[in-house]
């Protein structure tokens, strides 16, 4: 156990571990937190639509020789994400076919223009780690976390300030609308947050996992919880610690980092499906 | 001077006309039933009154101190509700929002609001339970508790007893109908038309032809006989 300590203790010292637990655990707060009202939104998916539509953002700030490709993924998935929320039910193309056109186009597009423009002798590691997040979230540069960490307590400010609003909209649309509430404006607010938080996760699990952060806390959450607030509450606090036990033992196996955390959250989803049969049934 | 009135309103959405030359008046303390055939509009109608949609011409006018926005509404329930995590207590309180302005959250008198709204709808029991896990009456009640904190002035109610038993249907149009002798003006979309009869003081039909009237007026006019199949005659 002392060993094990130790070894801990080394790891800390360096920065990149400190770095990868503080991103790591700020994306995870932020995706669950919203990922609660996604789920119940019906957009599970958008999640994974908007994550490729950020890998081709990736791929054309690369392509244009970027050295910070942030800001322009930030924008072309914002862009998105406002197009896809905001169109809503009067669409041409509805909901789930509209993220998978997108999503599918995005990811063609992205990994054409890698192609064609090949700016680095090795494409498919460059790929699969956009796409997986191998290894990036243990190569962040301090700049890097910053900007993560102020979009972080922008995401959480915003989702605390209109909790209550974002509430009612979720729930009942037409009755928040009927009173007064500007519903398509707090439509727009949280695809501007989603797209936030998806370019943020691309650097910790990669664009393909993203769904997942999103999904499973508030899944797991919903079997045992039965009020809104617990949760939200409650996907938030599972997702931070899946999150820091999936990098730990990352850290400690060498194992994936994106990967080792959808596991962890794939367990304790488990975990929470077998508590809310055994304790929730019909009361 | 009416709460609302309409005048040659024509309805529909993306410009296709769905129903016109609607004309009618509400005012405090009626008891209106708006009823019609499926696909006769009266689901239009409503989400215009309400603001959903444009109306494509005439006018909708608010007045005798209802303003826009001032209506308790009381949809029909939708997928994302069957399985939503929230308790009765969130659902009743978020009916305030349009109270919040620009406060993020709500304030004293609001949970006092949505307190009092419980405890009107006999929901006192029910207050931390979870919304997905109550039988349908209870949950229309919850959602009506809702309607009510947004306003009491007027309530407009969309097919509210629709999947109910008929002894929770029973319990919900006594509910609906002590809530308009306490003030509350109730507008209420409807097929059942022989509730409509029993409990409304005016008649909106909406169909080829348009009656608005009393209820008295509707089961003397001829075009209620062939709708009604002779309900008329119990009355």
């Amino acid at each position: 156990m002392s060993e094990f300590i130790n070894k801990a203790i080394e790891y800390f010292e360096y920065p990149f571990v400190r770095y990868a637990l503080i991103v790591g655990v700020l994306i995870a707060l932020c995706s669950s937190i919203l990922g609660v009202t996604l789920v119940l939104k019906r957009f599970s998916f958008i999640g994974d639509g908007l994550s490729h539509v950020a890998f081709g953002g990736m791929a054309i700030a690369s392509v244009l020789n970027f050295t910070n490709d942030m800001p322009l993924t930030l924008l072309f998935t914002v862009i998105f994400a406002i197009v896809l929320l905001m169109s809503g039910k009067n669409a041409k193309i509805k909901g789930d076919a509209a993220i998978a056109m997108v999503s599918v186009g995005s990811l063609a597009i992205g990994y054409l223009l890698l192609n064609i423009f090949n700016t680095s002798g090795n494409l498919s590691g460059d790929v699969c780690s956009t796409l997986f997040g191998s290894t990036s979230i243990l190569t962040l540069t301090p700049t890097e976390v910053y900007l993560c960490v102020g979009l972080s307590v922008f995401v959480v400010a915003v989702f605390i300030l209109l909790y209550n609003r974002i509430f009612a909209v979720t729930f009942d649309e037409d009755f928040s609308k009927a009173t007064g509430t500007n519903a398509d404006f707090y439509n727009f607010i949280i695809a501007i947050i989603i797209a936030v938080i998806i370019v943020l996760a691309m650097n910790l699990v990669g664009s393909l996992l993203i769904s997942a952060l999103v999904i499973f806390p508030a899944l797991s959450a919903m079997r045992i919880f039965k009020s809104f607030k617990s949760v939200t509450v409650f996907s938030a606090v599972l997702s931070v610690f899946c999150s820091l036990l999936g990098i730990l033992t990352a850290v400690f196996a060498g194992t994936p980092v994106g990967s080792t955390i959808v596991a962890v959250d794939i367990v304790a989803f488990i975990i929470c499906f077998a508590v809310g049969k055994v304790f929730g049934g019909k009361r | 001077m009416a709460q609302l009135s309409c005048k040659n309103l024509a309805l529909g959405y993306d410009g296709k006309i769905v129903r016109d030359n609607i004309s009618f008046e509400v005012n405090s303390g009626d008891y209106l039933c708006i009823v019609g055939e499926n696909g006769s509009g009266k689901s239009t109608l409503m989400k215009t009154i309400l603001g959903l949609f444009p109306p494509i011409s005439g006018e909708i006018k608010f007045g005798d101190g209802l303003k826009d926005k001032e209506i308790g509404y009381l949809p029909q329930q939708t997928d994302i509700q069957k399985d939503f995590p929230a308790s009765v207590n969130e659902i009743v309180l978020s009916g305030c929002i349009s109270k919040l302005s620009f406060s993020p959250f709500y304030s004293k008198s609001e949970k006092e609001l949505a307190d009092y709204q419980i405890a009107r709808l006999g929901l006192n029991s029910l207050k931390n339970r979870c919304y997905r896990e109550l039988s349908g009456g209870q949950q229309q009640r919850v959602l009506l508790a809702r309607a009510l904190c947004a306003t009491d002035k007027m309530i407009l109610l969309d097919e509210p007893v629709s999947g109910l038993d008929p002894m929770i249907t029973m319990e919900m149009y006594n509910l609906i109908e002590s809530l308009n002798k306490e003030g509350t003006t109730v507008i209420m979309v409807s097929h059942d038309i022989e509730a409509a009869l029993n409990y409304a003081s005016h008649i909106l039909h909406i169909g080829d032809n348009v009656f608005f009237g009393t209820k008295k007026d509707y089961l003397k006019s001829e075009f209620s006989k062939a709708f009604t199949k002779g309900i008329g005659d119990i009355q």
